[in-house]
């Protein structure tokens, strides 16, 4: 299989000086859901802006699908990696949800019926069928990032990016996008403090700290190795039964 | 006077005014009140007819007598200087319940209060007939350049998240006992608007941010499904139609 | 100031809407290739920022409020081209979306509230700077005094319009006197409510004031040292050295401007000055020998007159309709 995300030696600082990414590494397999798990400032969001080229990096490189990421393939790449954002706020930015889902497609240069297809399979996929005329502003928050995801899936993404998928999302919602992100076929890679949801969704886990990843490996097998997830401040939830990781990384 | 709107006034509804058009409309309205605007203010007839289409707009719409004279307290304080106009304007007086008031003044009140009534009219009609994002499609129907409809439509997404958070810095504040009465108590809610900018403005980083990683490159795409039709234009052109008939039979007269 | 529709004559609404399409042209342009592509978020959201921050209710005195108008502010955070473009905006959509003005006083409208408070307060505040230091305290009392004068200006524009424009017969010096005065006091409040915002953006992100963006970062740091209380008293002085100023300019020679509108064919009607049965005329006090000197008085003792009314009306209002806690 071939690695659909290619990222090696990426260093980045802001203009102040202080460094972000430090010549970090990462992989990713078509189709595999990785979590990048951190501590706050551990550079994951800064790394998730390089995937698509919101951020330029001052060192190293990023290929996606084998296409190395520069000024000429920027759009190319932008299409194939999908960024959905932390507040589904900034993402929903058009007046109803069937043109916030089409203005990827809209850029990609679709128009007239092509593009309502598109649309119209973006919102099936995220379970969301006939929400196209709603205005985003009046969606709940699950219904915000469900159409949120479906912005990126219409542009037919390679990788879907997702950064802090969960928050603000009551139990009942973060347990209806799980479901929907383990049954779709793209890649992803799901930044998230929420350790439960990582083991339920990826069986791959990558931890960042310092701008480099210090850990890379089964989800569960991380999350049982209490000593690293104490150097970089990741904590299970109160209650959580750490036997329950063992059985899930036996089986 | 510019306080206190939160929402717009669409009413929705699926009238013969809903259905037309955004484009027509908007047009329509604009020929209406121009028609007004020019009248000369003696041609008192002419006004009646105004009135009879105006209130034949209103009840077409059917948003109800009630909403649209609520809505008419906009103009208020406008009216409120009309009718100083008679006590304050000079030149020949005439006799009304033993007061002298300027004859010229009296007309004065006469024009401001038509034009204005009937122009808010206009406006609350096709305010209350056309969702938000219609009148911006209408608008770029019309040629309006896509950076204006651009701005307003973002502005229309945020409004309502941006006064949410304000509500939200105002009710921390109140929980805390905050209850200024004097200007010079104000600061705690100046720099919340302040604090409000900043917000507004990373917010609006990061939207950018949304729209590049969707492959915006500095055009607002078109999502135009629907065209005026010629019956669209027909039936919105209807009243104007009238009404500048109306006022070219003042301006000749 | 939300004019109605046929507030002013026609040939009034025809001109300023010209001019103010044209100004907003110009301005469009131009911020555009400051902002390049960002222009559109970012303009769409601080267009919202500025509408929602007119909906702010401020504390006005004795438990009234106020809200802020925002010209100046937002020519001071965007830039006089920008903030000019953005609050039109806001007044465009007021219009049509909430019917708050009329269509066909659109031109004048936006030239009053968004065009002049912007490009003529952001005039104000650089020459304000001039005279002030080059750090956090002077941008924010240049600022303050920017806005309150910005508000004046509006009045004197829509004054000058009313020469030009009368649609009842009421005189220029009328309008103007009775403007001037009651946006003197109006501006205190928008001096102080915008010096305040701009402080406070400056607290958090110097970089995104625009009028600050000559002065190092270092500069712009620490407390500013104008206590609200004060730039209210230094306000109250300001606007009654202006109102002496103004009653001067009142009476200095109105007819010659009005004979000029008259010969121009412009004004219809405002040519009568009646000025002995307004309530607004007669600057001059009389028993004063000196003409200037009697002006002066009338002019302080007209904004302190002002002062003390809206006082008394805030104050009966303020005390039936109870404290606002919303």
């Amino acid at each position: 299989m071939t690695d659909i995300l290619e990222v090696s030696g990426l260093s980045f600082a802001y203009p102040n000086g202080h460094a972000v990414l430090d010549d970090l590494d990462l992989r990713l397999a078509s189709g595999e859901r990785v979590a990048l798990l951190g501590p706050n400032g551990a550079g994951k969001t800064t790394l998730a802006l390089h995937l698509n080229g919101i951020h330029r990096a001052d060192a190293g490189s990023i290929r996606v699908a084998g296409i190395e990421l520069d000024d000429d393939t920027l759009t190319e790449i932008r299409r194939r990696v999908g960024m959905v954002f932390q507040d589904a706020d900034d993402q929903l930015f058009m007046p109803t949800v069937a043109e916030d889902v089409g203005f990827g497609p809209a850029n990609l240069g679709l128009s007239g019926a092509e593009r309502d297809a598109r649309v119209a399979e973006a919102l099936s996929m995220v379970g969301a069928e006939g929400f196209g005329p709603r205005s985003p502003h009046h969606l709940s928050g699950g219904e915000k990032r469900r159409i949120a995801l479906a912005t990126v899936l219409a542009m037919r993404p390679d990788l879907v990016v997702m950064d802090e998928p969960t928050s603000g999302l009551d139990p009942a919602g973060r347990r209806e996008l799980s479901d929907l992100l383990a049954g779709l076929d793209h890649a992803q890679l799901l930044i998230t403090h929420d350790l439960p949801f990582a083991l339920e969704v990826c069986p791959r886990s990558v931890i960042v700290s310092q701008g480099r990843v210090v850990a890379d490996g089964v989800t569960a097998e991380l999350l049982a190795d209490t000593e690293l997830l104490a150097a970089h401040r990741l904590e299970l939830p109160f209650g959580f039964d750490p036997s329950f990781l063992t059985g899930r990384s036996a089986a | 006077m510019g306080a206190g709107h939160t929402h717009d006034l669409h009413v929705p509804g699926d009238s013969i005014v809903h259905r037309t058009a955004p484009e027509a409309k908007l047009v329509a309205a604009f020929v209406f009140v121009l028609a007004v605007a020019v009248t000369p203010r003696r041609e008192v007839w002419a006004f009646a007819g105004y009135a009879v289409l105006a209130v034949v707009w209103v009840v077409a719409s059917g948003i109800g007598p009630r909403r649209t004279i609520t809505r008419l307290a906009v103009i208020l304080p406008f009216i409120t200087f009309a009718f100083f106009l008679p006590f304050i304007g000079g030149g020949d007086t005439t006799d009304v319940a033993g007061f002298e008031l300027s004859t010229e003044g009296l007309w004065g009140t006469w024009n401001v209060l038509t034009k204005a009534v009937l122009g808010a009219t206009t406006s609350i009609v096709l305010a209350s007939t056309t969702p938000v994002p219609e009148i911006v499609r209408g608008l770029e129907r019309l040629r309006m350049p896509r950076l204006v409809t651009g701005i307003i439509s973002f502005m229309f997404r945020y409004l309502g998240v941006i006064t949410a958070e304000l509500g939200r810095m105002r009710t921390a504040m109140i929980a805390r006992g905050h209850d200024p009465r004097w200007l010079w108590q104000a600061k705690p809610i100046a720099s919340s608007a302040g604090a409000m900018f900043v917000r507004s403005y990373e917010r609006g980083e990061r939207v950018h941010a949304a729209m590049l990683a969707r492959g915006f490159r500095g055009t607002m795409p078109t999502f135009d499904d629907r065209r005026a039709e010629p019956t669209d234009w027909l039936r919105a052109a209807l009243i104007p139609a009238l009404a500048v008939s109306l006022a070219l039979g003042g301006l000749l007269t | 100031m939300h004019a109605p529709d046929g507030f002013l004559n026609v040939g009034t609404a025809v001109a300023t809407g010209a001019l103010s399409l044209g100004l907003l042209g110009m301005a469009a342009r131009q911020a555009g290739d400051e902002l390049a592509d960002k222009q559109i978020p970012l303009a769409g959201l601080s267009a919202a920022f500025i509408f929602a921050g007119q909906m702010v209710n401020f504390p006005v005195a004795a438990g009234t409020s106020g809200h802020l108008l925002g010209g100046a502010l937002a020519a001071v955070l965007l830039g006089p081209r920008l903030g000019a473009l953005v609050v039109a905006i806001v007044v465009f959509v007021q219009a049509l979306v909430f019917a708050d003005g009329g269509l066909t006083a659109l031109g004048y409208n936006t030239l009053n509230m968004a065009i002049v408070p912007a490009f003529g307060g952001y005039a104000c505040y650089t020459f304000f700077r001039r005279f002030l230091p080059a750090n956090r305290s002077g941008v924010v009392g240049a600022t303050g005094l920017a806005a309150m004068l910005s508000v004046v200006l509006s009045a004197v524009a829509f004054s000058l319009q009313w020469l030009f424009g009368a649609t009842a017969p009421v005189a220029f010096d009328d309008v103007f006197g009775a403007m001037v005065g009651v946006h003197l006091l109006i501006g205190i409040g928008e001096g102080v409510i915008s010096a305040l915002v701009v402080s406070a953006v400056l607290a958090a992100r110097p970089d995104l004031v625009f009028g600050a963006r000559d002065l190092p970062k270092a500069d712009l740091v620490g407390e500013a040292r104008v206590p609200a209380r004060v730039f209210v008293a230094g306000a109250l002085v300001a606007s009654l050295l202006v109102a002496t100023v103004v009653a001067q300019f009142a009476s200095g020679d109105p007819d010659g401007l009005e004979t000029v509108a008259e010969e121009q064919g412009f004004a219809e009607s405002g040519r009568d000055h009646a000025l002995d049965s307004s309530i607004f005329a007669d600057y001059a006090t009389q028993g004063v020998d000196n003409e200037a000197l009697s002006l002066a008085i009338a002019g302080v003792g007209g904004t302190l007159l002002t002062l003390v009314v809206g006082f008394g009306v805030f104050r009966a209002v303020g005390s039936t309709s109870g404290r606002r806690l919303t």
